[in-house]
């Protein structure tokens, strides 16, 4: 760990990357980071956007280290977000050390985390967007991207409810989804029902009859700008997640229908087409390469946090990472149909900058309250970092399949690739709500069963080519299924069948037999008959015979050809 | 029995013993297969990429039951129409999913249907246009496991 004085000598003062004030580097060296700093915007325009997306229900300020792999293949290689750690720094030209490089990269997070302090807490986001609306009163739209309501104790015990009524407080102008699928199709039916603002999924469709299941789009009007906003739900939600929740409904890319609603929402006027999408960033990368006539793509999903728009032909997209760590503000100026010109500022939400909002914090605690006993309770410890992102494997997935493979006596563990969960730093106490943090949601059964090596190496081929199929649209947006008790070689830009290889039982070192059944256990079946304790149950387990968690680098997966 | 998609069987964390159990050992068509029965339907003739949309899902949501929709761009006059339409699915264990006749009465050549997917492979669907040539396109759609997006 770095001193805070070795980490003010590194800081330099390079350009601003998340806005028009001075940089922030700067003024972490002067030790006078505010928020004025953080939210400073000169107006542009006629139009402003504010994007929030992939929350995961987090209501408190986490730690959220970003990844450090996160390989783009195809077109995408070595193209934002698939530039990290110091690579990502020079792209973007960040100071290492800087506030900035805190919060896009995994470069020296632990260091900075206790420089810089935990980010977001939905309390601070709402003072962001009070000073957004403050600035912009008739200017503003505020669109949530989805993945909202799961990933929180409180959020599972409520089914969703407790972001419900703190989105309420909020007032976005419309929202799309993706997990909160998984709280089943009469829950999201009940609360979409309620709802003050518009749920929208141009890309769902009733299975039976193929007509529209949701809103596909709803018209605004700001600063005297017709507005259409086109929602898109996370396409392989009955694919990723599991399809018995939502029977009755179908997903899909389906590139033509955005086509024919961006056409259709013109010819009712829009001057200006904004797509609300879960699709993932390569996804709506393509999309906005072959879809003409949308003017902003407001990315979610992947998780991916972009300091600039990345152009794609006429169309902005853009990426606001995910937990609560920023909020997005695009200032546009649109006359005659066109976009004349914009301002970006991805906000990062520092939690001891930013003063929380008191009433949204009231909501927050009363939200909480009837919970707390349950959320402090400590259940263990880590000495070692613990975070999730990252294409192969997490620590924080290390320790779900050690706990796995001991509690479910098992020679093999599957963690699926979620990229949601925030990180913990060495030495905190693991309290429940940090463990739920990290499994919260609504088929956690830790299952047990056999499976052959042969069928072993088709789940690891079929997950690899879901994360590096070439071509984005065959993508799903998850990371590589985390294996404990088992080793690999994988080339991510060989085709499906051909990218795992070497496959090793690790307790004994010998090499996967295809025709040998292996005991192997998991957890987030997508099988409706899963059977088995839930996640949380058996690391809660595990924990208390081994209260102190180190978790080792692991050399288990070896990447090549890349 | 029950069929079983290829999905449900490789569904992650499926059941105990479900590799082994399941694997249905059924002779796939060759890919040389699907080619011949579109052989048969131009009768040799070379068939030109476009004219002909197939609209499916880049991945099956449910291999058992897969939404399908082929459109052709024809003015569908008495001199300038769409006869026939094939589909052919290369990796069925019989490839040959269905076959489409139009008239100038039809108005337009559209048609949709659902059909059955063993396993990822391409759909390939061929038009035969009343002047006696012949337009295909091809499109893959993929069977996966799934369970792991997030």
């Amino acid at each position: 760990m770095i001193s805070r004085r070795e980490f003010l000598q590194v800081v330099a003062a390079t350009g601003a990357i998340f806005g028009a004030s001075a940089p922030l580097a700067q003024l972490a060296a002067q030790q006078k980071i505010t928020q004025q700093d953080l939210l400073g915007f000169t107006p542009f325009g006629n139009v402003t956007i504010a994007h929030l997306t992939d929350i995961h229900a987090q209501l408190k300020p986490i730690w959220f280290r970003e990844p450090s792999i996160n390989l783009g293949v195809g077109d995408a290689e070595g193209k934002p977000p698939h530039i990290t750690g110091s690579d990502l720094l020079a792209y973007y030209k960040i100071a290492p050390g800087s506030p900035e490089a805190y919060a896009l990269s995994s470069e020296s997070f632990v260091a900075l985390a206790r420089e810089y302090g935990r980010m977001g807490g939905i309390d601070r986001i709402a003072t962001v967007l009070n000073h957004i609306r403050a600035e912009r009163p008739d200017n503003t739209l505020l669109l949530d991207g989805g993945d909202t309501w799961q990933g929180s104790y409180t959020s599972l015990q409520t089914k969703g409810g407790d972001m419900v009524e703190i989105m309420n407080a909020l007032k976005p102008d419309a929202m799309t989804g993706h997990w909160e699928f998984t709280l089943g199709a009469d829950r999201v039916t009940e609360i979409v029902d309620e709802l003050p603002f518009t749920f929208l999924g141009a890309n769902i469709f009733d299975n039976e009859w193929n007509e529209p299941a949701f809103e596909p789009v709803k018209m605004f009007e700001r600063g005297g700008v017709k507005i259409a906003v086109i929602g898109q739900a996370f396409p392989y939600t009955p694919i990723a997640n599991p399809r018995w929740m939502i029977p009755n409904w179908s997903f899909g890319i389906r590139e033509d229908e955005i086509a024919r609603q961006v056409s259709a929402a013109r010819n009712n006027g829009a001057e200006l087409v904004i797509l609300l999408s879960h699709n993932g960033f390569d996804v709506d990368r393509k999309l906005a390469s072959r879809v003409s006539g949308i003017d902003v793509v407001l990315c979610g999903h992947t998780h991916d946090a972009l300091p600039a728009p990345l152009k794609v032909g006429n169309t902005l997209l853009i990426a606001s990472g995910s937990s609560g760590k920023f909020v997005s503000r695009l200032d546009l100026d649109v006359k005659g149909g066109n976009v004349l010109d914009y301002r970006y500022r991805l906000i990062p939400v520092f939690s001891d900058v930013i003063e929380p909002d008191a009433e949204v914090a009231a909501l927050v605690d009363k939200i909480r309250g009837p919970y707390q006993s349950d959320l402090t309770e400590v259940i263990g410890r880590t000495d070692s970092l613990l975070y999730r992102r990252g294409n192969f494997n997490g620590t924080i997935d290390d320790l779900f399949c050690d706990a796995m493979l001991e509690v479910r006596d098992a020679e093999i563990a599957l963690s699926p690739g979620f990229r949601w969960g925030p990180s913990l730093l060495p030495g905190e106490e693991i309290t429940r709500e940090a463990l739920y943090n990290a499994c919260a949601m609504t088929y956690p059964t830790a299952y047990r069963t056999t499976m052959t090596g042969a069928f072993l190496k088709e789940v690891l081929e079929d997950v690899a080519d879901n994360l590096f199929n070439p071509d984005p649209y065959y993508q799903q947006g998850g990371d590589m299924v985390r294996v404990g008790g088992l080793g690999y070689t994988i080339d991510p830009v060989k085709p499906i069948g051909k990218r795992i290889s070497d496959m090793t039982l690790l307790k004994d070192g010998s090499a996967i037999d295809p025709s040998r059944a292996y005991t192997v256990t998991g957890w987030a079946s997508i099988n409706e008959n899963a059977e088995g304790p839930p996640i949380w149950e058996v690391v809660e387990t595990y924990l208390k015979a081994h209260p102190a968690v180190r978790i080792e680098q692991n050399d288990a997966v070896k990447v090549i050809g890349v | 029995m029950k069929e079983v998609t290829r999905r449900e069987t490789l569904a992650l964390g499926a059941a105990a013993g479900a590799a082994a159990m399941f694997a249905p050992y059924v002779a796939w068509a060759a890919v040389e297969e699907a080619n011949a029965l579109i052989a048969k339907f131009t009768g040799g003739k070379a068939a030109t990429d476009g004219k002909i949309t197939l609209q499916m899902p880049e991945i099956a949501e449910n291999g058992s039951t897969v939404p399908l929709s082929v459109s052709v761009d024809s003015p569908m006059t008495k001199d300038n129409y769409v006869k026939r339409v094939i589909i052919v699915a290369d990796g069925n264990p019989r490839p040959e999913v269905a076959t489409f006749n139009f008239t100038p009465r039809s108005g337009v050549a559209e048609a949709s249907t659902r059909m059955r997917l063993a396993k990822t492979q391409n759909i390939v669907a061929v038009a035969e246009m009343s002047d006696g040539s012949f337009h295909m396109t091809k499109r893959q759609v993929k069977v996966t496991i799934g369970g792991c997006g997030g």
